[in-house]
């Protein structure tokens, strides 16, 4: 193939970080399927950011879809990244824990359904904080209990990334799909340089930033379980083959083979991000 | 934060709802649902403030070239009023189709 059909290639590709929260929903669910639940004409606002004087949005930036993956039900919770950061406050983190505890109902009387989680969020929303952080609380107890029944799929595409307890909720699910211009972390590379120093980690060096914590690394260390293209298709038949295809158990139950990585790590000198690769590298347990 | 309100006169009747956009930096989401009455309102919830008389101006513009009778809530996190005249021709565009 020559250079020009490659980038005509990737230029005519449907982009999946450009779509926003709803369209990527509407992606990842069979064509014409989709169908919104506790939608922004239900007005289901944040009542605390005008409070603040922050304008709300209508669906407090999360898009709830029901609709079928492969012919078979599905439940789709989908993060809008351009709204607060993607953050979790009281309404939104109620709309993502709703939906997987509804979905387990449905496991739980024998109807399952496929739960696929779209990730773009800065964590909890601070403006809303304790109600935010105990949504996520909800979400993480969610997704443990339903992945007993059912994959729990998430993707983190970018731009925003994956972040604070929602990099959590990320880790629990049974299958983690990425693309290269996604980030996962417990904090973010700003976070790390205002709490610990620029010597630390110069969060205005992209290259260093998402050579820690982008979507390749985190591949290539086995803390993701694919990475994708930037391309609506391609995310949306990663996500059908989660469900299609036994993966391994869920990485947050193989406890003693995370320590015992990190037991492989000296905190004083911690590795550079290739050197990780080699030591922990994506063939290695779990 | 601001809020304004607006109503113009209308001639068409609306009947479907639409929802674009996003309060995302420099952008904004506008819900365009059927009017209770014959007018056309807007109600506009702005994180700037003091804004009004442009407000005023890019509703006039839209109203000029639009005469259904829809009730509007505009959610804006500081768009320019480009912006604000896109996402309104993008919600009447969606309710033409």
């Amino acid at each position: 193939m020559s250079s020009t059909t490659v980038r005509e290639g990737f230029l005519a590709r449907p982009s999946f970080i450009e779509l926003n929260a709803r369209e990527r929903a509407r992606a990842v669910l069979d064509t014409g399927t989709f169908r919104e639940l506790a939608g922004p004409f239900d007005r289901l606002k944040s009542p605390w950011l005008p409070l603040q004087g922050v304008v709300a949005q209508a669906d407090d930036g999360v898009v709830i879809a029901r609709g079928s993956i492969d012919g078979e039900s599905a439940v789709v919770a989908s993060i809008e990244g351009a709204y607060q950061g993607g953050s979790v406050g009281e309404v939104s983190g109620a709309k993502l824990a709703g939906a997987l505890e509804l979905g387990l109902r449905d496991c739980q009387l024998g109807r399952l359904i496929r739960p696929v989680l779209l990730l773009e969020t800065g964590g909890v929303r601070l403006q809303e904080a304790n109600l935010g952080l105990a949504a996520i609380a909800e979400v993480h107890a969610a997704i443990v209990a339903l992945r007993r029944h059912v994959p729990v799929v998430a993707v983190v595409a970018g731009m925003v990334g994956c972040f604070g307890g929602m990099s959590l909720a990320a880790a629990l699910c049974s299958r983690l799909i990425v693309t290269r211009q996604a980030r996962l972390g417990m904090n973010g590379p700003e976070v790390i340089e205002q709490e610990a120093g620029l010597a630390e980690l110069d969060a205005a060096d992209r290259a260093l930033v998402w050579s820690v914590m982008g979507g390749e690394q985190r591949h290539a260390t086995g803390l993701a379980d694919a990475l994708v293209e930037d391309d609506a298709e391609v995310i949306a038949a990663e996500v059908r083959r989660a469900f299609a295809e036994a993966g391994p158990p869920p990485r947050s139950e193989q406890v003693g083979a995370l320590i015992a990585r990190l037991a492989g790590i000296d905190g004083e000198r911690p590795p550079e991000p290739a050197a990780l690769r080699t030591l922990w590298g994506s063939g290695a347990e779990p | 934060m601001e809020r304004l309100t607006f109503t113009y006169p209308a001639r068409e009747a609306v009947v479907q709802r639409v929802h674009v956009g996003v309060v995302g930096s420099g952008d904004l989401e506008v819900l365009l649902e059927p009017s209770a009455d014959s007018d056309a309102h807007v109600a506009v919830t702005t994180s700037v403030d003091g804004f009004g008389t442009v407000w005023q101006h890019v509703l006039d513009r839209f109203f000029s070239r639009f005469d259904g009778a829809a009730a509007i809530e505009i959610n804006d996190f500081g768009a320019t009023p480009g912006v604000v005249l896109l996402r309104l021709e993008q919600a009447a565009e969606a309710l033409r189709n």
